[in-house]
């Protein structure tokens, strides 16, 4: 009996266990309908040499206990409907239930990518509008929605420079990339064949003037550069930045990752930036999914246009929209079909649903909310680089390291208090960064809950930094051996 | 707005509270002549009633009244409606990348379990959580394979879908990497004489697709054994995963991808999909993208967590397995719960339903006289010959309410008049009389106009 009591937990859901467990003989979640045309026999037809009896250690479930398995294990996640979700860069906003609901449109979900045109104008003209107004949103002149997330989206823009490069004499050796970009920035870079050479920021977290002046040299091809930056800061001197760069033959690619911040109130095109990405699942809305899918839109001036991803929607004269796959300065395609249109969709429905001065007021709230939070902390938290952010602010854990409390102890004693923690150890220019972006989606009544957990972590790392060291308290799991994880991989369930 | 949450009065404490008087303030930072003046050229504000109006006159102008016989790496198949039921839980879809951990045991369970899913489907040792879809999915495993073998050459499967193989030129053209095709043969499979003659110590890996663009099983056991007696490595694309369900799995590949569309994820105009990329356990170290491992909490509790992060970007920067950041998780997600729900039976059910109807299909159109050119086994999808112009059947088909499939001259020229026709549990056996019956009549004004061309000639 004390066993059984000692064995108790919370809840059955608290426990559930992988489907493989959960599988026993002879069941199914779904019955078929009636076949309609003879059956014939699998061993007969694909021959003995094709043929797969079974397939060894697949679940056999009802529906219901599917639907159970599932939705326990949602439970113990955390999202954007659940509440405030800080993450820095990753702008964590309302994803709208409308959007949901038209992406799945029998028509949108149930077109083949190899449909004949005239059937498929429908869809045609989503991805032509849904390009138009994001040029209309960068200034630029094209887009192209093939890539499929951000980092796709960068290797496509530098991809593009290369091929107007090489085609002007000469694709130069090196991209430039300031050391608080993002991982997927470099790596990108990597794969377009180019050689990454880091320059500084300055004191204020910016690009160095002096120091741009001395890296762009010949051999450059261009400067890669987000703006607003990692930091949470607009390059002042952004237009100074893109006529060094052009002066000396390259070009300036910029990682729209932080979009959110300038929607509808300033152009990358007016700042002398020749191609960028966007994140349709960060500026406009699509789910983040756990993960993806993303979207990653390159926009480009008319310089590059005739380097995008083929094919190209265009509009023809009667009004109608086609393919065109005659693009001989491509660069080539960077995904089967056109990209992730259901992503477009979503996008388009969010742009719809504002106007244009809907996503200004949006952009002024997500900048609101972030200089509030910077106001209400940087008396608890050290905040290394002091002046108005925009979206995001930055602090570090300099104060409560000094106790030995670092900035991913603070995140998940965060956990307990029942919010997602903010980005954690990034940029890396800032050494243990709290990364901290609100969005437009946080009220001022949620915030200021926010707030108040934050600072009552900061007097418990004063009080006891041994209590904090070991959170979150409240979670289904304690913190995760990650070690052992990475040692010694289980990357599968087995019988 | 309606999905702002603060009120005027939220936003004047806030910014009281910030020390400024105006929001235009708190953009000072960005100099005036790079602001926007005056509002942006865009459609909206609509209410969500005219959203949703909107929407559904595009979605009319589709072919969503057509029944269709279209495949080519996008598959129609029934979605039960448990999985999007499913997947609409807020805590799935409007959750981050799982950092942390704590926080995300929900989407880790399901991601280990998807992971799981696909190496039991592919007869690997390990799968990843996923990639964009199963072209760029391919071409990370080309990446893979070269930076294993450390050669500067890949064999491709002229089968294996033109726009994978766009997608991974697209990808090595700076890399100094030769990129070479092998024809198929008259059976559609990879022709092997060709594979025997093209492999040489250059080369990297060689990549074919089973079952094929043309929809032929490939001969997996013959290209292993050439493919590993040359020390190359051997990546099976697999665009069909459905078809793993009846057909032996690609076991002696080194490295399995492809597509998981089929999976529970609507065919969509071509996206979002969900790329997968399993493959044997001495290479887990060189796979991109994310990966899901089991472990323990303090108390010894089982949990997951992302794993083995040092190969990614955000670790090692340029010096990355890949650049890949986001996987297709929700994607993954749909495709976890479709298997499940379908389970073992299901699948091999719905398996065995699809091989029943395109076998219909295809005898349906060898009846009226068409010819299959291809004699290789064939799981949901094959070519045919058509009678007369195949613009002209397409188009008569097309008046039918029909899509008949993919015209291959678009990829293939020396397949001129040839159809690839794929036949899922979607299409029913009416359709399929319907379809054989366009066929009966084209070749009837096939034939006449033969007749009527020879009595031009003798004339």
């Amino acid at each position: 009996m004390k066993d059984r009591i000692r064995n108790a937990r919370p809840h059955v859901t608290r426990n559930e266990n992988l489907i493989f467990e959960r599988s026993t003989p002879g069941k199914s979640g779904v019955d078929l309908a009636v076949l309609d045309v003879p059956a014939v026999s699998g061993e007969q037809t694909l021959g003995a040499d094709y043929f797969r009896r079974e397939v060894e250690g697949f679940p056999e479930i009802s529906e219901l206990e599917v639907i159970r398995h599932f939705t326990r294990l949602s439970t113990w996640n955390y999202g954007v409907d659940t509440g405030l979700y800080p993450l820095g860069s990753c702008t964590m906003k309302y994803n709208p239930r409308v959007n949901e609901v038209v992406a799945r449109l029998e028509g949108l979900a149930t077109d083949h990518p190899y449909a004949p045109e005239p059937l498929a104008q429908g869809c045609l003209r989503v991805l032509h509008e849904t390009a138009r107004c994001l040029a209309e949103i960068t200034g630029m002149d094209a887009v192209s929605l093939q890539p499929a997330a951000g980092a796709h989206g960068e290797l496509t823009g530098i991809l593009m420079i290369r091929a107007c490069l090489a085609e002007r004499g000469n694709p130069r050796k090196v991209i430039l990339i300031p050391d608080s970009a993002h991982g997927t920035n470099p790596a990108s870079v990597s794969i377009s064949g180019y050689e990454v050479r880091n320059i500084k920021s300055n004191a204020q977290g910016c690009v160095d003037l002096a120091g741009l002046e001395q890296a762009m040299t010949e051999e450059v091809a261009g400067l890669m550069l987000t703006n607003p930056n990692t930091l949470g800061i607009f390059e002042p001197q952004i237009h100074e930045i893109a006529e060094i760069v052009h002066a000396r033959g390259g070009l300036m690619y910029m990682d729209g990752a932080n979009m959110n911040a300038l929607v509808g109130l300033a152009r990358p095109a007016s700042f002398g930036v020749d191609v960028m990405h966007l994140n349709l699942h960060k500026t406009f809305t699509t789910p983040h999914g756990g993960g993806g899918p993303g979207s990653g839109p390159v926009a480009v001036r008319k310089v590059l246009e005739p380097y995008l991803p083929a094919p190209v929607i265009e509009q023809t004269a009667d009004g109608t929209y086609r393919l065109d796959y005659d693009r001989p300065r491509s660069i080539g395609r960077v995904r089967a079909f056109y990209g992730n249109f259901g992503m477009a969709v979503r996008a388009l429905a969010y742009i719809l649903a504002n106007g244009a001065a809907g996503l200004r007021q949006t952009t002024e709230d997500a900048v609101l909310t972030a200089n509030y939070v910077l106001a209400r902390l940087k008396d608890a938290f050290d905040l290394p680089y002091d002046r108005p952010c925009m979206h995001e602010c930055v602090f570090s854990d300099k104060r409560q390291a000094a106790r030995g409390v670092r900035t991913m102890d603070i995140a998940k004693r965060l956990i307990d208090y029942g919010f997602h923690p903010y980005t954690t150890a990034f940029p890396l220019i800032v050494s243990g960064a709290l990364m901290i972006e609100p969005t437009e989606s946080a009220s001022k009544a949620e915030l200021d809950e926010f707030i108040e957990a934050m600072r009552s972590i900061a007097l418990e790392v004063e009080e006891d930094p041994q209590f904090v060291l070991k959170a979150p308290y409240t979670t289904r799991v304690t913190r995760l051996d990650e070690v052992t994880a990475a040692r010694k991989p289980i990357l599968r369930w087995k019988p | 707005m309606r999905y702002l949450p603060n009120s005027p009065a939220d936003r004047a404490a806030m910014l009281e509270a910030t020390g400024h008087r105006s929001v235009d303030e708190l953009f000072e930072q960005i100099p005036d002549e790079l602001k926007v003046h005056g509002p942006l050229n865009l459609p909206g504000p609509l209410a969500e009633s005219e959203i949703v109006e909107f929407f559904r006159a595009a979605a009319s102008q589709s072919a969503r009244k057509h029944a269709s016989f279209l495949g080519a790496g996008a598959y129609s198949h029934y979605r039960p409606v448990v999985v999007d039921s499913l997947l609409s839980r807020g805590e799935f879809f409007t959750a981050y990348t799982p950092y942390q951990a704590e926080l995300a045991q929900g989407t880790l369970q399901a991601m280990f379990e998807f992971q799981t899913l696909i190496a039991q489907l592919t007869g690997m040792d390990v799968s990843n959580a996923s990639l964009y879809d199963g072209s760029t999915a391919t071409t990370e495993a080309v990446l893979m394979a070269l930076r294993i073998t450390r050669r500067q050459e890949v064999l491709v499967a002229r089968t294996l879908h033109p726009e994978y193989r766009q997608v991974l030129a697209t990808y090595v053209q700076h890399q100094g990497i030769a990129v070479r095709e092998i024809p198929y043969g008259g059976s559609g499979q990879v022709d092997l004489d060709q594979l025997s003659a093209a492999l040489t110590p250059r080369v990297a890996a060689v990549v074919i697709q089973s079952p094929n663009f043309l929809g032929a099983l490939e001969q997996v056991r013959q290209v292993s054994e050439l493919t590993h007696r040359n020390q190359s490595l051997l990546i099976v694309t697999v665009t069909e995963p459905l078809s793993l369900a009846i057909t032996q799995p690609p076991g002696e590949a080194d490295i399995v991808c492809g597509e998981a569309q089929s999976f529970g994820v609507p065919v969509a105009f071509g996206g979002p999909y969900v790329g997968f990329l399993a493959c044997r356990e001495k290479f887990l170290r060189q796979m991109p993208g994310r990966l899901i491992g089991q472990t323990a909490d303090t108390e010894g509790r089982r949990g997951f967590v992302l794993t083995l992060a040092t190969r990614e970007q955000h670790i090692r920067r340029e010096k990355a397995t890949s650049n890949i950041c986001t996987n297709q998780s929700l994607c993954a997600l749909a495709a976890t719960i479709y298997l499940c729900l379908l389970g073992k039976h299901g699948l091999r059910a719905l398996a065995e339903q699809n091989l029943a109807k395109a076998h219909y299909a295809a005898d349906q159109l060898v009846a009226t006289g068409s010819a299959l050119p291809f004699s290789a086994p064939f799981f949901n999808e094959f070519v045919v010959r058509t009678p007369g112009d195949s613009h002209e059947l397409l188009a008569a088909l097309e008046a039918q309410q029909i899509l008949g499939g993919l015209d291959l001259e678009r990829f293939y020229p020396e397949l001129k008049n040839h159809l690839l026709v794929c036949a899922t549990e979607t299409v029913s056996r009416t359709v399929i009389d319907r379809m054989a019956a366009v066929y009966q009549s084209a070749a009837g004004g096939a034939s006449a106009q033969a007749v009527g061309a020879g009595r031009n000639t003798s004339s």
